[in-house]
């Protein structure tokens, strides 16, 4: 774990940069001035109190945020090198690379195999076969090696067809998670994916999340301190000072809990250590 | 109401004169409401039979029955329909789903839904004879009925619809979002099918509306009670037969009192069956 | 692997090509219903130019009586009718359609207030012409007993009160749904009166709502045509009392569009357009509430 941890901070190149990042709703800055690095392959937490621009900064990663009105996006945000802010990008494309998991669940109104069968036809992930039963047996492929992936194909593997909605808010959560996955993304968001769980739920998820982790590179925002410091390899810490939120610490998990620089850093974790 | 020396009776007094003011109200409209609904049920219900549904009227119209009528009114809410639907779910869709990219159009077309909505009806009229019968010649015409009664219901239509939509919950939205969904399998696939029981809502209230009018009708689909050979032939709907009844053909007031009676039958059976298929809809999902 | 890499790239088009397509549909249906308002309006006009250019607008107001075969198109007794038909039935739709909101917002019990909304809702669909057609065989009759002629004023005034009824009530039942359930608490914690509960805390709070619904009724009042024509008799004239007939402007139009031409019809059109420049007004004013309303709410959030 050590070695994978060494790994991540030491690459030169990251997957993923914010450059000087500023988002602003109408006249109300979020944040501002933001600049962070994510590298292939880690666990990324953001932690900081409510109100901080958490939220809004992760949905800056896969342009989530040109869906909220009156939302301005300041800045650079380099992915494989290209800047994803530019009007250029397709962002169909860029959020089947960058997934996102939400606070809530939200599978469709669908059945669950309909859920992952329908961003996997979307893409056209599924190599047009020579017949529709060979088509459909390759949709039902992935989707079982998708289920399998979050654990979740015993739990439902006799009720594929029935509403995804009558599924236990964990298993939602994880067959969400799948439906990120079916598309074969390089990065993951998950804003607070475990708040709205109970413990026991909340543990499966925390699990899953440390068995993708070399695959996938994974940017999770939690206000679990003690999840962040279990899952993460690095803490970034947003702080709101004049009623702007800043980013106001990055290191790796040891070195934000055992030697923190910045003295609210300090408070944070010490704070929520008790 | 006198001002009392001690505040606290007169308040207890007022209290206890609301409790009266409503109650006296609720009475009073529910017992016009009877009496209309009794009236009609009393000097109509004699007249109703088979015959009377399927029988062409005769003596202008003291005799026979409806069955022409029957037949241009669902041809003219059939014409109607046909127009406001895909104009109002199309509007609706806009206004509930493009809010972001398409602002200034959304607030230019519900202004304009806000006028349209309270304009009068007979000014539906005059317009759909100048315009359809006149303009585009379309003459006295179940075509140019139902394309008035379009302009007519399409408020109320895209209301109810964008309503509908608005009940989606975001959060299918930021999900489909998030995978990279088109705006078009999201909207087919997850909004639509989610918004079904508003939508049913919605469409009952415009053929409601639809069924229920006259006044632009009379100059725009007239008055000739025989059945209608094409979309092209005037029809008279059922309203128009009631007011034509009852207006001018003395002795007309027992079939008028039967036609209505059908017509609001037929209103009653709109919303039973709406109600239906929004909790079988609501029960399968 | 390179099949895989196409398949991936022409659905991403595929779905870029019908998302232009949706989106373009969508504006196109769009303003085409924007533009109905414009159209319907342009045709009104034009329609009624020709006597707005041969009379002038002053003497649609000016001329002492209705005699359009003979020229002379004074407009003023039927806008009066239409005013005064709209104006008695607010003042009683108004006052029930509170008392109605209350009862179901408020104070009912639940077991009856639920049919009582069901049956506002009923009262709100029952057509123009059943209602003309009742007020006709029943309420005529009835007024004619305790004065003749019995089709008049009051007749046209009872039935589109009962008729705007359920447009006061209903919207006025949205309007108080809005009210945050914490004023409700608050009155009752200090264990305020029912009267002193409303008048100071509710109605206040909900009154642009109320405004909204009592111009909303008056609109649909005004316009309305079948009901009226059917139990105000229809008499040109400036009403002396409550039982004498008049015409309203809305039963004007449908009375005479049948056989009228020329300037005539050209007239027709003007009261047309003088019920759509009634109407403009009173969506404005609508507006004009709602949003002085929206600000005195911002500015208790700010308070707080």
């Amino acid at each position: 774990m050590t070695t994978m941890m060494s790994a991540a901070t030491t690459c030169t190149q990251p997957l993923l940069e914010a450059k000087h990042l500023q988002l602003s709703y109408g006249q109300q800055v979020a944040f501002h001035d933001v600049s962070l690095p994510i590298a292939s392959g880690e666990i990324m937490a953001i932690v900081g109190p409510s109100g901080c621009g958490k939220s809004s900064f992760l949905s800056c990663l896969n342009r989530m945020s040109d869906l909220v009105p009156h939302c301005h996006v300041q800045g650079e945000i380099h992915f494989n090198g290209t800047n994803i802010l530019s009007p250029r990008t397709d962002t169909l494309l860029l959020r089947r690379r960058i997934g996102m998991i939400f606070q809530k669940p939200n599978p469709f109104p669908l059945s669950v195999w309909e859920n992952l069968a329908l961003p996997l036809r979307e893409h056209g992930l599924v190599k047009s076969q020579t017949s529709r039963r060979a088509f459909r047996q390759a949709i039902h492929q992935a989707i079982e090696a998708v289920l399998r992936d979050v654990g979740l194909w015993e739990e439902v593997k006799n009720r594929l067809h029935s509403s995804a909605l009558a599924l236990s808010g964990g298993q939602q959560q994880r067959l969400c998670i799948a439906r990120a996955l079916i598309l074969q993304p390089e990065v993951l968001l998950l804003d607070e994916p475990c708040s709205a769980l109970d413990p026991l739920a909340s543990a499966v998820v925390e699990e899953l999340m440390l068995r993708l982790r070399p695959r996938y590179t994974q940017v999770v925002i939690t206000h679990n301190l003690a999840q962040a410091k279990r899952i993460a390899d690095r803490i970034a810490v947003f702080w709101v000072q004049q009623h702007k939120g800043q980013l106001i610490e990055v290191g790796s998990t040891q070195q934000i809990f055992n030697a923190p620089t910045h003295e609210l850093t300090a408070a944070y974790v010490s704070g929520g250590k008790g | 109401m006198s001002i009392s020396q001690r505040p606290g009776l007169t308040v207890t007094a007022l209290d206890r004169l609301l409790g009266f003011a409503m109650a006296a109200t609720v009475i009073a409209v529910g017992l016009g409401f009877c009496w209309i609904l009794g009236a009609i049920v009393a000097q109509g219900l004699g007249q109703i039979s088979l015959a009377f549904l399927l029988a062409e009227p005769s003596n202008a119209g003291r005799e026979g029955g409806i069955a022409p009528m029957l037949v241009s009114t669902l041809l003219i809410l059939g014409v109607c329909l046909a127009i406001a639907l895909p104009l109002g779910l199309g509007t609706a869709l806009l206004l509930a789903e493009f809010t972001i990219t398409d602002q200034r159009l959304g607030r230019l077309v519900r202004r304009s839904l806000d006028f349209l909505a309270g304009v009068p009806s007979i000014v539906f009229g005059l317009f759909g004879n100048a315009f359809f019968s006149q303009v585009l010649g379309l003459g006295f015409s179940i075509l140019s009925g139902g394309l008035t009664l379009a302009c007519m219901v399409l408020p109320l239509l895209i209301r109810t619809t964008e309503e509908g939509l608005r009940a989606v919950p975001p959060s299918y939205r930021q999900g489909a979002a998030a995978l990279g969904l088109s705006q078009t399998t999201t909207l087919f696939k997850i909004i639509l099918p989610a918004a079904v029981p508003g939508l049913i809502a919605g469409l009952v209230l415009g053929m409601g509306r639809a069924l229920a009018e006259t006044a632009a009708l009379i100059f725009t689909s007239g008055y000739v009670d025989r059945f209608p050979r094409s979309l092209m032939d005037s029809g008279r709907a059922l309203s128009i037969h009631i007011f034509d009844l009852s207006m001018n053909i003395p002795g007309g007031d027992a079939r008028a009192a039967a036609s209505a009676l059908v017509l609001l039958t037929l209103l009653l059976l709109l919303n039973l069956l709406a109600g239906a298929l929004a909790q079988r809809w609501a029960n399968s999902s | 692997m390179q099949t895989f890499e196409m398949s991936q790239l022409s659905s991403l088009r595929r779905a870029h090509r019908r998302d232009r397509i949706l989106r373009h549909s969508l504006r196109l249906l769009g303003s085409i219903t924007g533009l109905l308002v414009l159209l319907i309006t342009l045709f009104v006009l034009q329609e009624a130019w020709p006597a707005l250019q041969n009379l002038g607008f002053i003497r649609f107001w000016t001329d002492g009586s209705w005699h359009p075969l003979e020229g002379s198109f004074g407009l003023m007794p039927m806008v009066l009718g239409s005013g005064l038909i709209a104006l008695g039935a607010t003042a009683i739709a108004t006052p029930l359609g509170l008392l109605s909101a209350l009862f179901c917002q408020c104070y009912g019990p639940p077991l009856l207030v639920v049919p009582y909304r069901r049956l506002l809702e009923l009262l709100a669909g029952i057509p123009s012409v059943v209602y003309g057609f009742w007020g006709l065989v029943v309420l005529v009759p009835q007024i004619n007993r305790l004065h003749p002629p019995g089709q008049s004023l009051l007749a046209g005034t009872l039935i589109l009160s009962l008729m705007i009824l359920p447009t006061v009530a209903l919207l006025a039942i949205a309007s108080l749904a809005q009210i945050p359930s914490s004023y409700w608490q608050g009155a009752a914690a200090l264990s305020l009166s029912r009267w002193t509960t409303l008048t100071r805390i509710i109605l206040p709070s909900a009154r642009s709502g109320l405004f909204t619904a009592v111009v909303l009724a008056t609109g649909r009042a005004l316009g309305e045509t079948m009901a009226v024509l059917m139990v105000c008799g229809n008499v040109v004239q400036v009403p002396s009392s409550v039982f004498d007939p008049v015409r309203s402007l809305t039963a004007n139009i449908a009375l005479e569009m049948a056989y009228a031409t020329g300037d005539h019809r050209a007239v027709l059109f003007v009261s047309g357009l003088v019920l759509l420049a009634i109407v403009a007004g009173l969506v404005v004013m609508a507006e004009g509430i709602s949003n002085q309303g929206m600000s005195s709410e911002s500015v208790i959030v700010h308070e707080r």
